[in-house]
């Protein structure tokens, strides 16, 4: 019970370039399509009990991969073995009906997920209770806000413990309490036996929930092994692609993506991050580094000043100053002049991730005296972990720990919970 | 296949009950609906039409015998052009279904099929309800409407099926249902009597599958005498080979709807 075993297993989209190429396919008239594979030569085991992170980017497969096992899409090679009942949170609260109410509808979920009417009756309590939606239980659904459909679909879904529970991504429902609770539903299942089969963006989610990780690239099985070996490799992954599509972005339109914007006595012509003293799109956690701007005056400037502000990937402002705080003002430019600033970082203490850079300039100590060029998201980089300890945000704070013994008497107060 | 859907029964018939509740679900008068709406045509076309019409259904006097004509007709087509219409948009307006969950995927033709049943039960009963009032139940051949509807029911299916597997891919069938149901309607005998058509027409309705099933309907309502069988054998040949078409192709491309949806 509870096992899964994939034997490589394929799944390929029929592509008609002509739109009556399967109609001619139908009458026999040849072959018209091309194969587009998603997924390719899956194979792995999945034991009784043991709890699988799928992780890999958009279009990777993971749901496709999800589907063939649910059985709602055939696959194309290849086949699998499933032991027990599966239940799948791909999607909640299919086949709700808005006219009907939460009962009416909890009925409804249960036929679809292959639950008799009468075990459902039985459960109903528990799913009303779960859910925690009161009195709108004999409501129309059309009244519910989404995280009471979107509880009660859970509540439905989780109401009898599967053998094999796929979940894609539907942990990131309700509020937060509703989150803690539907995860500690998968966690109860998980400790009961249930095999779970986990689809998620979240790194903190699978390694807390998973024993083992697949990373699934291009329809491909990449790597297979504890969690934390496969979300590094991922993130690596990641990092090496954004980094080549961010080069070949702004090398075919620079400045094209992008926020411009300013009077233009003075201009950028350009912004560089300089590693080791290599132009570089990629660095670790810790590394010597250089921003190097390209400046241009085209009409007499009499005091400039040339700002950078590196931004996370959600564009939360990071770190930011100018010349004009660092005691570098240029004054005097001629039309015509180009120089080039430096802002020089001995140790660029920034956490994994993705993070731009914009530059400025203006006069005085802020933009908004006199802009005269700023230029949004002019950079984009890529920080991986380096040799520090494993920390996760932005900044990597040199920090260390250590363990004494408590010496009776000594109390650290503790925050009661209300 | 057929042993999945009796695993989802209950599926099934959930689903049938909600769409029967679900189109009177929010209106104050609920049912009435489902019976006001047949109920306005008859009287429409028999207010326009029974004077017209009379000389047109020689040696039947009663005043009633045109509605009878039509009603038996009409209820009839009613139910082959609704379960046609649903049957056609049956994978395409499921899809979120399909694609989310693990349902046997013939369990929709039989909703569509029993959900037509339903509201093609609660118009028989009160057409039948009709007869018994202007006192000309036919109560000799009534019996015989049940392989009629059984009829109905296959060939409508049957087509619909195959072009609701067809219009997963070219969903220009839906589009044009509805329209050569129109033309399908006026080419029956149903309105009018089908002697009523010039000679060309006539022949072309020798092809109809519809006017030998329809026309079986009016001769029991209207003159209380079962039919000769054999005028069924043309409809129930075609439906089998409609029938065994929207197998094969349900068959083939089953695995390929869930992809194109």
């Amino acid at each position: 019970m509870g096992y899964l075993r994939i034997r490589k297993l394929g799944k390929a989209y029929k592509r008609y370039p002509r739109k009556w190429g399967r109609l001619a396919e139908w009458m026999g008239l040849g072959v018209h399509h091309n194969l587009t594979w998603i997924l390719r030569d899956v194979s792995f085991d999945v034991a009784a009990g043991e709890a699988v992170g799928i992780v890999g980017a958009n279009g990777a497969g993971k749901s496709t991969l999800l589907k063939l096992i649910t059985g709602t899409v055939r696959p194309t090679t290849g086949s699998f073995d499933v032991g027990g009942r599966i239940a799948a949170l791909l999607e909640l609260g299919i086949g709700f009906h808005q006219e009907f109410t939460g009962r009416q509808n909890v009925y409804m979920s249960g036929h679809i997920l292959g639950i008799p009417g009468t075990q459902i009756a039985l459960l109903m309590d528990e799913i009303e209770s779960f859910a925690e939606i009161g009195e709108y239980i004999d409501q129309p659904v059309r009244t519910y806000s989404t995280g009471m459909q979107v509880r009660l679909a859970f509540s439905v879904a989780t109401a009898v413990r599967p053998d094999i529970l796929l979940v894609d991504e539907a942990l990131s429902v309700g509020d937060t309490y509703f989150q803690h609770k539907s995860f500690d539903r998968i966690r109860q299942f998980r400790d009961q036996g249930t095999t779970l089969f986990f689809v998620s963006h979240s790194p903190a989610a699978i390694k807390t929930l998973c024993d083992r990780a697949i990373l699934l690239d291009h329809g491909v099985v990449v790597r297979d092994d504890i969690p934390d070996a496969v979300l590094d490799y991922y993130n690596a992954l990641i990092a090496a692609q954004r980094t080549e599509y961010e080069i070949w972005q702004s090398a075919r339109a620079p400045g094209r993506t992008v926020t411009r914007s300013g009077t233009a006595e003075a201009t950028i012509e350009g912004i560089e991050l300089l590693s080791q003293g290599q132009a570089s799109r990629a660095l670790r956690t810790g590394d010597q580094a250089v921003i190097r701007v390209a400046v241009a005056a085209h009409a007499p400037v009499p005091t400039l000043t040339a700002g950078i502000l590196i931004r996370d990937r959600l564009g939360n402002d990071v770190f930011g100053t100018n010349t004009f705080h660092l005691g570098a003002s240029r004054s005097g430019l001629a039309p015509e002049e180009a120089l080039m600033v430096e802002f020089s970082f001995t140790s660029l203490d920034l956490g994994a991730g993705s993070y731009s850079v914009t530059a400025a300039l203006h006069s005085g100590d802020e933009h908004t005296q006199a802009n005269f060029d700023w230029w949004d998201r002019a950079l984009v980089f890529e920080v991986l972990p380096g040799n520090a300890p494993v920390s996760i945000g932005v900044c990597a704070l040199d920090v260390s720990a250590s363990w004494r013994t408590r010496v009776s008497g000594v109390t650290v107060p503790v925050p009661q919970c209300p | 296949m057929l042993r999945e859907c009796w695993d989802f029964r209950g599926f099934i018939l959930a689903s049938v009950r909600r769409d029967f509740v679900s189109r009177y679900l929010g209106t104050s008068l609920g049912f009435f609906w489902a019976v006001a709406q047949p109920l306005t045509m008859i009287l429409i076309y028999t207010l326009v039409l029974a004077e017209i019409m009379k000389p047109a259904l020689p040696g039947h006097a009663s005043r009633f015998a045109y509605s009878v004509y039509l009603c038996s007709g009409i209820i009839l087509w009613q139910l082959f052009s609704d379960l046609l219409a649903r049957s056609v948009g049956i994978f395409v307006h499921n899809a979120a279904l399909l694609k989310k969950a693990n349902l046997p995927k013939l369990a929709f033709p039989i909703i569509v099929a029993l959900s037509g049943l339903s509201n093609f039960g609660v118009i028989l009963v009160l057409f039948l309800g009709f007869m018994v009032v202007i006192g000309s139940f036919p109560a000799g051949s009534v019996f015989a409407m049940i392989p009629v509807v059984f009829l109905v029911v296959g060939f409508a299916l049957g087509l619909g099926v195959l072009l609701g597997t067809v219009n997963v891919f070219y969903r220009d069938i839906e589009q044009s249902t509805s329209m050569v149901l129109q033309f399908w309607f006026w080419l029956t005998p149903i309105v009018y009597p089908g002697r009523a058509l010039p000679g060309f027409a006539a022949h072309l309705l020798e092809w109809n599958p519809m006017w030998p099933i329809v026309n079986f309907a009016q001769t029991i309502f209207l003159e209380d005498r079962v039919p000769d069988w054999s005028t069924l054998l043309y409809p129930a040949v075609v439906a089998m080979i409609f029938l065994a078409l929207g197998l094969v192709a349900f068959r083939r491309l089953s695995g390929e709807i869930v992809d194109e949806l």
